[in-house]
């Protein structure tokens, strides 16, 4: 790894805090990691702040949210200090998010060509031309076989496999050096889950993106990543290699957390009469 | 053995010109859990929606409980069969309380003594009494499937039908609401059809299973079979591998 001196992404102690008029509600108490060019999963159970974490990093907490942090850096320049031009600038551009659901994040009145077009062309000089164009490449490379036909077809005419790919187009297209993935599989069957990894995959290997997978699926992102962070109540209980989380040999130091989590999966090869179930320690916390 | 609980015998349904559902045929035993598996679109749904009498166009027979059942079923049947649906942000009325939920089937059946069944359907699924009066938004989504079980419970049915009913929620409550599945039926003695996408769930949970795709019944094996991992199909092959998380060519 060449950028292992400045890695793209450094996040030092972020915390989110939600104002409400029962109380402060902290979604995300003091995290810190930092991403190079690589693929970085974030593993917890909903509500843990694995979702917060990535729209902190996009300047997307809505009001009455805080995002409050030691250090936030992107390349080596404070996200913080940054002016709300600047950093607009660079979302989208420079760091870009995949959603979870395509039926929700897509214009329902535009067809997806000519919404993957607009991404394109709001953060690059083109005209109407280039961008068709750019988007045609574009959508072959998440592998669409027709592109020319499916550049017509409105979200609803879609199915969600190829929802999700027109979503991960429109995000690539503007080739972002962070491509952030909240649950980019989830809606969808295991066999398309698959194909869209394996383009995510290709696409962020190929361009050197760095990638922050945010998903519960504990197998999925041992499989797919080369990093993992494991979140509990907006807090990281641990970080560590993905090859790790397999390996039966290195369980005796994982979380017990983690141990939880892998613990309450059915398992094909390892039928089991009861499942375990989490025990939470308020400690973990503390 | 006992005559079996359900004979499924060259099920077809179509909606309009799409045939989603093609000759599929199979028995599950009284006692026994059931699993069908397959992407969406394969017709999964569709069956236990047939089972349950939610959709009247099918043709074929259909043998629940040694009885011959119509496209219309009667009020016995519905007491009899109860079916627990996936999403439990959509299956609840967000208007009702918890005890409202539960007092209405047993209203419909003229069944009596709704205060002692209300609290000890509740106490089944292991919820505390104080959430009786609650409404579905005060609930998080594993206590509202539990609230889904207990209001399916509360008729005392013989056969379940469980469509997809932990694919809304977090592993480990996941885990949760299996276990209290396993218990309630070693407990009860009742008949699981239970469909999902999750081939691990599946495993878990039923003894024998149907893997479906485009509306045919592909394989049929037990559960010892798949975790052997000796599908005989290649579909059903497939559907195990890519089950096991991603891997990268090298």
């Amino acid at each position: 790894m060449s950028d292992a001196v400045t890695p793209l992404l450094e996040v030092g102690n972020l915390k989110v805090n939600f104002h409400t008029p029962t109380g402060i509600v902290r979604a995300v108490r003091g995290l810190s990691f930092s991403l190079g060019r690589e693929r970085l999963g974030i593993v917890g159970e909903s509500g843990s702040g694995k979702s917060m974490t990535g729209r902190a990093i996009l300047d997307l907490i809505p009001y009455p949210g805080e995002v409050l942090a030691d250090r936030m850096l992107f390349r080596g320049e404070d996200l913080q200090t940054m002016p709300k031009a600047a950093r607009r600038k660079l979302r989208g551009r420079r760091i870009s998010m995949v959603m979870q659901d395509p039926k929700f994040s897509l214009n329902p009145v535009m067809t997806v060509g000519d919404q993957i077009a607009e991404a394109y062309r709001v953060h690059h000089r083109a005209n109407a031309r280039e961008a068709r164009e750019r988007t045609l490449a574009m959508l072959e490379a998440v592998q669409i076989r027709e592109p020319e036909r499916v550049y017509a077809l409105y979200p609803h005419e879609v199915s969600g496999g190829m929802g999700q790919r027109v979503m991960i187009a429109m995000m690539l297209i503007a080739e972002p050096d962070i491509l952030i993935a909240d649950e980019p599989t989830s809606a969808l069957d295991v066999t398309v889950q698959l194909q869209v990894l394996k383009i995510l995959d290709d696409l962020v290997t190929s361009r050197g993106m760095g990638l922050i997978f945010i998903s519960h699926d504990l197998h999925l992102v041992q499989s797919f990543c080369d990093r993992v962070i494991v979140m509990y109540g907006g807090k990281a209980m641990e970080t560590m290699p993905a090859l790790e989380l397999a390996d039966p040999s290195a369980m005796s130091r994982r979380h017990p957390y983690t141990l939880g989590l892998l613990g309450c999966l059915p398992e094909l090869s390892n039928p089991k009469a009861k499942l375990s179930t989490l025990t939470r320690d308020p400690e973990w916390l503390a | 053995m006992s005559a079996p609980a359900v004979i499924v015998d060259r099920l077809n349904v179509s909606f309009g010109t799409s045939h989603v559902v093609r000759d599929v045929s199979f028995e599950v035993a009284e006692g026994e859990s059931y699993g069908i598996v397959g992407e969406s679109g394969s017709g999964k749904s569709t069956v236990l929606r047939v089972l349950a009498g939610l959709n009247r166009a099918w043709s074929g027979a259909l043998t629940i409980f040694g009885k011959a059942q119509p496209k219309v079923r009667d009020k016995a049947f519905h007491r009899a069969v109860q079916m627990v649906f996936q999403d439990p942000y959509g299956s609840l009325h967000p208007k009702k309380t918890l005890d409202d939920a539960l007092a209405e089937p047993l209203a419909i059946h003229s069944i009596g003594d709704a205060e002692r069944r209300i609290a000890r359907a509740l106490s089944d699924v292991g919820l505390p009494s104080a959430f009786r009066y609650r409404y579905p938004h005060q609930l998080s989504g594993g206590q509202r499937q539990r609230v889904a079980i207990a209001r399916a419970l509360v008729l005392e049915p013989t056969l379940f039908l469980l469509d997809e009913p932990t694919s809304a929620l977090d592993v480990s409550i996941q885990a949760e609401v299996l276990n209290l599945l396993q218990a309630l039926r070693q407990e009860r003695k009742l008949t699981y059809v239970l469909v999902s996408h999750d081939l691990a769930v599946v495993g878990h949970m039923c003894e024998r299973l149907m893997v479906m795709q485009h509306g045919q019944c592909v394989e049929e094996m037990s559960a010892a079979t798949l975790s052997a991992r000796k599908p005989e199909t290649a579909y059903a092959q497939a559907l195990l591998v890519a089950s096991e998380g991603f891997r990268r060519q090298a």
